[in-house]
């Protein structure tokens, strides 16, 4: 089976097919997927898919279904707005409006440059901290609209310096 | 000899997310320049999540302080004062101070025993503080039905929400046909505010396990999975831990004891979908399949994975076993009211003082949960609802809450048990927002399988944002009424049938709330924006920001002059309100 395989898709599946061996492997092997290349591309779906045997089709109707699975990549710097219960009631539609503001983003979109991905989270079950948001896994707690707007304007310098050296 | 002093450092996720791990480092660094002064240590939550970054200092000999809102800057004190000299920072103490210390008075803690005592990481702790003696009990001294039996009669229910008496659900997959039999873990807590499993998972891995366990020997399984979502990744990684720890102490694999039992667990992260905690969806997520209800029955006791027995239990249900078999099902019966037993787990969360995770007896109220055990309201606002339940479940008003907790009298209400998720609320919370907030949940986790819920939830959905725009009138209050009785009724799974309760127990109790957005077009709350005036006050610096950042320049005034916003142009986008420095712009 390996060989219907393009090199590039080797490291994620073998193993996790054998460990398995009935069709449950099949959200691990997504899951592997998205790690490896940040989303799921097309390309992975149909070696999986020649791998499996499970038909193309069946395969995007699961990583439609769960949240989890996207099939764009993500910017460079991805925030996520929790939406919890606590965030909402203690403003998380206001840290919204002021991300909106700072970098013309609505949820799951990315900035033209590929600098930024906004995404809403459930919980990130840090409740007491709310209103919170992440950047790149990072957690911001206790937030405010001007403590907001410096953290992304921080991040926003640190993109551009990042950019001049690679430019350089 | 002078036994050698432990720090113990709360890294669960809320810890973590507060800097416990910067807090950690900086204790390794002071450890460094005095190896012989202590040692560190990892736990899990204690519960406080209002006071973390959390350190506990024990001395060896059974004493102990606990400090709370510890930063990276305060440890040199720490290591300096109380480490080194032996002196309390008594400022900073959370269990010295007397106002603190109710916050476990009234607590009973069975699930939570080990949470924030323990290391998670060391299989060791666990069985020192009594961990793994009741699987040897059950292994050694008592037969599958003898266990199902001590299950039923600690009168335990399902805790995950369903409520369901565990003992009875054992015994049905243990008389199943069949001889491949499945237990399974439902780790996929989904409701927002809810972190109850998260927690028990984090801060004591085994005693899950051990609860997976015995219920594996009960209905004669020998293959286990936990269901867990992907988005607690110190979960999976303890659980993945404990699970080689559990294999090399020879607790799991094959011929356990000596005794010819067979266990074997798997995790399986979850992808991202609400409704896979339903048993059935989770079922089929497990199977690799996109995670849809099916009818029942057939019950997963008869045919569940891959078309086997399988009996499935909540985390905070597996918690709750081995101490169970260890005490007995009388002593965990004698905690509660007749119609619910034992102790409940509840995540705090909202306007609350004390957020955090509580354990209390069955049977305690509503208002002594939220004023004695959890301080009561936050910024000394006052009182107005709890929503319990989650998006499923429903919001009970303040003068509703003298009722104990209790499967039924919950149910009364028009609220439910729930998994644990509570969500405290005061005056500046609009009762329409937040069932807004819920329908809107559910309404994007629906499977899309029941045409009801589909579509239902998304009409109900249409119906709130125009309320909350100002655009409602009182017809809408009867479609929502409508909408909500259809949807209960033919919808397949608890997603469907619960995802009205949010509307229909805050229509019930704060209509009043509905009608004064239809009719005068206010939000009493002062949260719906469309419905809000902007002004601003003398505090206003005049520097001009809002000027600038209103789109539809609306505000104007002279630089270092109080700025005036003129609401005929006005959008209510709240872009100044976010933007002032200074608090001097106010919505009415």
């Amino acid at each position: 089976m390996t060989e219907h395989l393009s090199p590039e898709f080797k490291p994620f599946k073998v193993d996790l097919w054998k460990y398995d061996g009935h069709a449950g492997a099949l959200i691990p092997l997504l899951q592997s997927a998205q790690e490896t290349f940040g989303y799921i591309p097309e390309k992975a779906i149909e070696s999986i898919s020649h791998v499996t045997g499970i038909p193309a089709a069946d395969i995007y109707g699961v990583v439609t279904f769960y949240a989890q699975f996207r099939t764009k990549p993500l910017g460079r710097n991805v925030i996520r707005i929790c939406n919890g219960t606590a965030c909402h009631v203690n403003g998380a539609k206001e840290i919204y409006s002021v991300i909106q503001d700072e970098l013309g983003l609505t949820y799951d979109e990315t900035t033209d440059d590929g600098v930024f991905s906004l995404l809403s989270v459930a919980c990130l079950g840090c409740c007491s901290l709310a209103p919170v948001i992440t950047v790149n896994g990072e957690t911001f707690g206790r937030l405010t609209s001007p403590k907001l707007r410096k953290i992304l304007r921080d991040f926003k310098r640190k993109a551009q310096a990042a950019e001049e050296t690679a430019a350089k | 000899m002078k036994s050698m002093k432990t720090v113990h450092v709360g890294l669960g996720t809320c810890g973590i997310s507060a800097g416990g791990e910067r807090v950690y480092q900086a204790f390794q660094t002071e450890l460094n320049q005095h190896p012989e002064a202590f040692s560190i240590h990892e736990t899990g939550c204690i519960g406080m999540c209002y006071r973390e970054v959390l350190v506990e200092i024990r001395d060896g000999a059974g004493n102990s302080r606990l400090y709370g809102d510890v930063t990276p800057e305060r440890v040199s004190r720490i290591v300096a004062e109380d480490l080194l000299e032996g002196r309390s920072i008594d400022e900073w103490l959370v269990s010295g101070a007397r106002k603190e210390a109710d916050f476990f008075d009234k607590q009973v803690r069975i699930v939570l025993r080990n949470c924030g005592k323990i290391d998670p990481g060391s299989v060791e702790e666990y069985i020192a503080s009594g961990g793994y003696q009741a699987i040897a009990k059950v292994l050694d001294r008592m037969t599958p039905e003898e266990v199902i039996q001590e299950v039923l009669a600690s009168g335990l229910r399902g805790r995950g929400g369903g409520g369901f008496p565990t003992g009875a659900k054992w015994k049905f997959a243990r008389a199943a046909a069949g001889t491949d039999k499945y237990v399974i873990c439902n780790a996929d807590e989904g409701d927002p505010g809810a972190f109850m499993d998260r927690s028990v998972l984090e801060s004591d891995p085994h005693a899950v396990l051990e609860g997976m366990m015995i219920a594996a020997y009960a209905i004669g399984a020998d293959e286990g999975y936990i269901y867990c979502r992907a988005e607690y990744p110190k979960a999976i990684m303890r659980l993945r831990h404990a699970i080689a720890q559990a294999h090399a102490e020879g607790l799991l694999g094959g011929n356990i004891r000596g005794k010819g039992f067979n266990f074997e667990i798997h995790i399986k992260e979850g992808a991202g979908a609400f409704v896979c905690g339903e048993e059935t969806a989770l079922i089929a997520s497990i199977e690799g399949r996109r995670g849809m209800p099916r009818f029942r029955p057939p019950f997963p006791a008869n045919s569940g994975l891959w078309g086997k027995p399988t009996n499935i239990n909540n985390v905070e249900t597996f918690a709750n076993i081995a101490w169970i078999i260890l005490n007995g099902g009388a002593a965990f019966a004698a905690y509660g009211t007749p119609d619910s037993k034992g102790t409940k787990v509840f995540a705090m969360a909202g306007k609350v003082r004390r957020t955090g995770l509580v354990e209390v007896p069955m049977g305690l109220t509503i208002r002594s949960l939220v004023f004695d055990v959890c301080g009561g309201i936050a910024n000394d606002g006052d009182f107005k609802a709890v929503l319990m339940g989650g998006p499923a479940g429903g919001c009970i008003p303040a003068d509703l809450c003298d009722i104990p907790i209790d499967y039924q009298q919950l149910n009364k209400t028009g609220a439910i048990m729930g998994s644990g998720g509570l969500i405290v609320m005061d005056e500046t919370t609009c009762m329409v927002d937040v069932a807004k907030f819920f329908l809107s949940f559910t309404q994007e986790e629906s499977c899309g399988k029941c045409t009801f819920c589909r579509i239902g939830t998304k009409r109900m959905l249409e119906i709130l944002e125009r309320i909350t725009e100002g655009k409602g009138t009182e017809e809408d209050l009867d479609n929502l009424t409508e909408l909500s009785a259809q949807i209960k009724s033919a919808s397949l799974c608890g997603l469907g049938q619960n995802a009205p309760n949010p509307v229909v127990t805050t229509l019930q109790y704060f209509r009043q709330e509905y009608e004064a957005h239809i009719r005068e077009k206010k939000c009493p709350a002062h949260v719906c924006a469309p419905l809000l005036v902007y002004s601003i006050n003398d505090l206003c610096t005049g520097c001009g920001s809002c000027a600038r950042t209103c789109p539809t320049g609306a505000i104007s005034g002279e630089r270092k002059t109080v700025h005036v916003i003129d609401n005929d142009k006005c959008i209510k986008c709240a872009k100044c309100f976010t933007v002032c420095r200074f608090e001097a712009v106010t919505k009415e």
